[in-house]
């Protein structure tokens, strides 16, 4: 089947079998690494990606189901060669360590900042639930998210500074 | 001449941040799925539906037949070239894929390698495996009655299903403890069996050369030099032509230590075929048959004096091993180092009997971020000390107190031989007590009570025993426990360190730097950290059991230390003065009385290579292999307050309160990240995860909706605090500190729930503490009072 898309602004077709999955397609067709992939069951998010503004899990979406549709993935983060202020946070607060959910991560959590400029923690933590990290227990990804939001929040306490 | 502060180089005790997270959060890192080479095949693995069956006849007829497979691999094939079977990290041996016998369910049976993975997991369905199930043994007790069915008919001489028998310590001198004893206080609990689930699955790219014959495996491993040995040994190729690479791996917690079957297939795939074959594992392959953790029944007693002194332990352990025994431990250690389990507290003496079963399930008990078994152990005693406060009518903390090893005690050999190097037990409890503020939440628990709220507080005074070797004590295989580091210095000043000790998201690449930073001179930045590649690093037995910082960290202070004597002998030239005249201090070597007088590192690096005096070697580089003289002894104290809820059992964390103390910091940024990431793992371990089995050996927790994991929803709030003990062997003081959280605090979770129920009489829920097994406990002790 033909599909066309956009991704990250670039229109991008493939020729591809129906149950092709959109991580997949990703991945193996566009060459974008960055999404990954972690329990094949919707349950992890590495895989998270944005479809018409929305984060989705694309190892649970066939291909074809995203034609015509506009893909954003952590490749499409940076603008004009600027980390998008989610990225430069992670790495400020120490929100990552093996990378691996890092990228769906960021995704959920730009998204959730485009809708709610000021989210508190519990928000925070709420839109991020669908999205496991196995390293950080969460605490500086929170705090990353915190400190990109447009208009900042109260920090999270978290005993004496490190 | 600027002067340069020690802060400037950003060395060791800075925040310094990440140097790889700049490829990570642009979606830029390199794991083993992310690589595509030219000619590459794709191979899945047909595993066993069933967990205990003969295996009546395999037909591959019909999957070879589908357009774009390239071949089928079974046992057979496998067989033909000796590869059926190899063996195990605890000396065992463990079938590639099954000839004779299905052992567990997921056992590997056969692969497809195909052009296209979509094309292999078609054709495994075609795959025609005729089986006749035999009697499944799920439990160890169900191992070791007469009548069980024999697992392990491959290996002679075995007539039953006993996997090891172990003990430890002083049988007589713990009997006569026992006899003396005012009060014993005994606690059985099961430490369920659970699963490392590092986000990222096992996989490999292997690339066999037809023409050079050399093997370039791109895998997940956390010991690649360690596992280049053995495959050297298993596949019989030479050492020189293995090379194991291993980009970035996307966490590990353990699972990622063993060598899996998949490897040895798709290895043996792509010698035979001539093309690199790519094996991923899906999700459940990785939770179904990979290292699995714990799975040990615990029957613990301590004795006391009226007056809570501690005078003996003794414990029976039963562990259940899986078809194979395939734990990743030191070769002498049977139980790996459960042997710690008198903890932070000074018991004159101990004794330990352990016996390990063969059983239907998946083999490889690894440690879940944790060394060796430790997590067992700690968890063990911390829960018998509240226990023991309980019959006491003391304060668990009081009881801590009064039994913990004293400052002035150090160095202290255990009742069961480990010399713990330092510790400050007390200061790091008084430190947790006071941010708590636990005698007025020990008020508030009374005044909740009165109102019908059940509020609980938990804690855990944890030590670990971290950073094997000392290679006379400890080795795998064989392979003695030291670790090293090389590291040059380029003419201009910069730096390439390079270690065998392999990162999975702990940071090496910054805080290894950092460490050369501080003693040579060179900053952090201007210092690449270079690993996970066995042809251009020095042997190393791996990143696990906390040991990266105590041994090859140690390696890389004692190279750089190398180059500061070398440094000092070119300085002397530069300076025409005498070596002795001189002094180094952050990034300069000066005439001592003359600061003025003085050489940059940089200045020396550059002479190194342009203007060495005569007699000296030219350039500026060496390695070191550093062999611990001990391990290193990290502790803490962990507190957790709960609210139980009386109708439904569900219990909620109100605070969870940490206090690490891993001696010297490297980067004090990446050690509260360790400690946030295991608290969150030993909180998931404590409420949520558990992989089990039904009575026909199926595995209950086969992929994310059944296997648990806590997400930042469910994920307690922690607050982080630190003390810091160095260690007084360790070059820079450090200790390992990426398992403490793990190891320490689900004791203080679960102490926590059963503190919210104890005056009602419960003692112990096994973990996962579930609300429907709160609850029953509640049903329990409400008909029993």
């Amino acid at each position: 089947m033909e599909i066309a898309l956009r991704v990250n602004g670039q229109e991008r077709t493939g020729d591809i079998e129906p149950r092709r999955l959109l991580i997949h397609f990703i991945r193996g067709d566009l060459g974008l690494t960055g999404s990954h992939v972690g329990c094949d069951t919707t349950s992890c998010g590495a895989c998270t990606v944005l479809l018409d503004g929305s984060p989705v899990k694309s190892c649970t979406l066939f291909a074809v189901q995203a034609n015509g549709s506009e893909i954003k993935t952590v490749e499409g983060l940076m603008q004009d060669g600027e980390l998008d202020p989610i990225q430069a946070a992670f790495k400020e607060e120490h929100g990552l360590q093996c990378g691996f959910c890092t990228p769906g991560m960021m995704l959920t959590a730009a998204e959730l900042l485009d809708r709610n400029p000021s989210p508190s923690e519990d928000d925070i933590r709420w839109a991020l639930s669908g999205n496991i990290c196995r390293c950080t227990g969460y605490v500086n990804i929170v705090k990353a998210v915190q400190a990109a939001a447009p208009a900042k929040s109260e920090p999270v306490a978290t005993g004496s500074e490190a | 001449m600027t002067t340069v502060e020690e802060t400037d180089v950003h060395g060791i005790g800075q925040s310094v941040k990440r140097k790889e997270d700049d490829r990570f959060i642009r979606g830029k890192g390199t794991y083993v799925e992310d690589l595509v080479l030219p000619n590459m095949l794709h191979m899945a693995i047909l595993r066993s539906p069933i967990a205990h069956a003969k295996i009546v006849s395999v037909n591959v007829d019909e999957a070879q037949a589908i357009p774009g497979v390239v071949a089928v691999v079974t046992g057979e094939l496998l067989a033909q070239h000796n590869l059926a079977w190899m063996p195990t990290m605890s000396g065992d041996t463990q079938a590639v894929f099954a000839t004779d016998k299905v052992r567990f369910q997921g056992q590997e049976v056969a692969a497809v390698v195909a052009e296209d993975p979509y094309i292999a997991h078609d054709a495994l369905g075609l795959i025609d495996v005729e089986y006749e199930p035999l009697p499944a043994v799920t439990s160890p007790q169900q191992a070791l009655q007469p009548d069980a069915p024999l697992i392990r008919d491959d290996k002679e001489g075995q007539t039953d299903n006993r996997c090891f028998q172990w003990e430890t310590g002083d049988k007589d001198a713990t009997e006569k403890a026992f006899q003396q004893a005012d009060k014993i206080v005994e606690l059985s609990t099961f430490y369920p069996r659970c699963h490392p689930s590092p986000l990222e699955t096992c996989g490999i790219v292997a690339d066999v050369n037809p023409i050079s014959g050399k093997a370039t495996l791109h895998m997940t491993s956390q010991a690649p030099h360690a596992i280049r040995t053995v495959f050297a040994l298993v596949a019989g190729l030479p050492e020189h032509k293995i090379q194991i690479i291993t980009h970035d791996i996307g966490g590990g917690f353990g699972n990622k230590v063993p060598v899996y079957p998949g490897y040895v297939a798709a290895t043996a795939a792509s010698l035979l075929i001539g093309r690199p074959v790519k094996w991923i594992e899906d999700r459940t392959e990785n939770l179904i048959s990979t290292g699995f953790a714990r799975d040990y029944h615990m029957r613990g007693e301590l004795a006391l004096t009226n007056d809570g002194k501690m005078l003996g332990i003794r414990v029976e352990l039963l562990s259940d091993n899986g078809a194979f025994f395939a734990d990743a431990q030191p070769t002498k250690c049977k139980v790996g180092l459960f042997h710690i389990v008198t903890g932070s507290y000074d018991v004159p003496a101990a004794y330990l009997s352990t016996q390990g079963a063969y059983t239907n399930k998946a083999p490889g008990g690894v440690a879940y971020r944790c060394s060796f078994r430790v997590t067992e152990a700690s968890y063990l005693v911390e829960r018998l000390v509240q226990n023991a406060a309980y019959e006491l009518g003391m304060d668990p903390a009081e009881l801590r107190r009064k039994n913990f090893i004293k400052p002035e005690q150090f160095p202290y050999k255990s009742a069961t031989g480990f010399v713990y190097d330092s510790g400050e037990y007390e200061r790091a409890m008084d430190l947790a007590m006071n941010e708590l503020g636990y005698a007025e939440l020990r008020k508030e628990q009374e005044a909740a009570r009165a109102e019908g709220r059940l509020i609980g507080i938990g804690m855990a005074s944890f030590t670990e025993v971290v950073g094997a070797g000392p290679s006379k004590d400890y080795d795998i295989l064989g392979l003695k426990m030291f670790d090293s580091a090389e590291l040059r210095v380029h003419p201009t000043g910069k730096a390439i360190l390079k270690i065998g000790v392999q990162t999975q998201g702990q940071g090496h690449e910054t805080t290894f730097a950092q460490i050369v930073a501080t003693e040579l001179g060179i900053p952090t930045e201007d210092v690449l950290v270079q690993y996970g590649d066995t042809d251009n690093t020095p042997y190393s037995l791996g990143t696990y059991a906390s040991r990266s910082t105590p041994t090859a960290g140690a390696a890389t202070a004692m190279v750089a230390r190398k180059l500061v004597e070398k440094g000092k002998k070119i300085a002397a030239h530069l300076l025409e003065v005498s070596e002795e005249d001189l002094e180094f201090k952050v990034d300069k070597f000066s005439v001592k009385g003359a600061p003025d007088k003085a050489v940059t590192i940089q200045d020396v690096a550059f002479a190194a290579y342009t203007n060495m005096p005569e007699g000296l070697e030219h350039g500026l580089e060496d390695n070191h292999y550093y062999d611990p003289p001990n391990m290193t002894f990290p502790f803490g104290t962990y507190m957790v307050v709960v609210e139980v809820d009386a109708d439904t059992g569900q219990w909620k964390v109100l605070r969870m309160l940490a206090v690490d103390d891993c001696g010297k910091v490297i980067n004090p940024m990446i050690v509260q990240g360790q400690i946030h990431g295991g608290l969150a793992e030993g909180y998931g371990i404590a409420a949520m995860e558990l992989i089990t089995f039904d009575d026909d050996g199926n595995c209950i927790g086969s992929n994310f909706m059944d296997y648990l994991l806590p997400t930042s929803w469910e994920t307690p709030r922690f607050e982080t605090h630190m003390t810091e003990t160095p260690s007084p062997h360790h070059p820079i003081g450090a200790k390992g500190v990426g398992e403490s959280a793990t190891v320490g605090s689900p004791a203080a979770y679960v102490n926590a729930v059963i503190d919210a129920l104890a005056h009602t009489g419960v003692r112990n829920i096994d973990m996962p503490v579930t609300s429907a097994k709160v609850w029953e406990a509640m049903q329990g002790a409400a008909r029993s009072s």
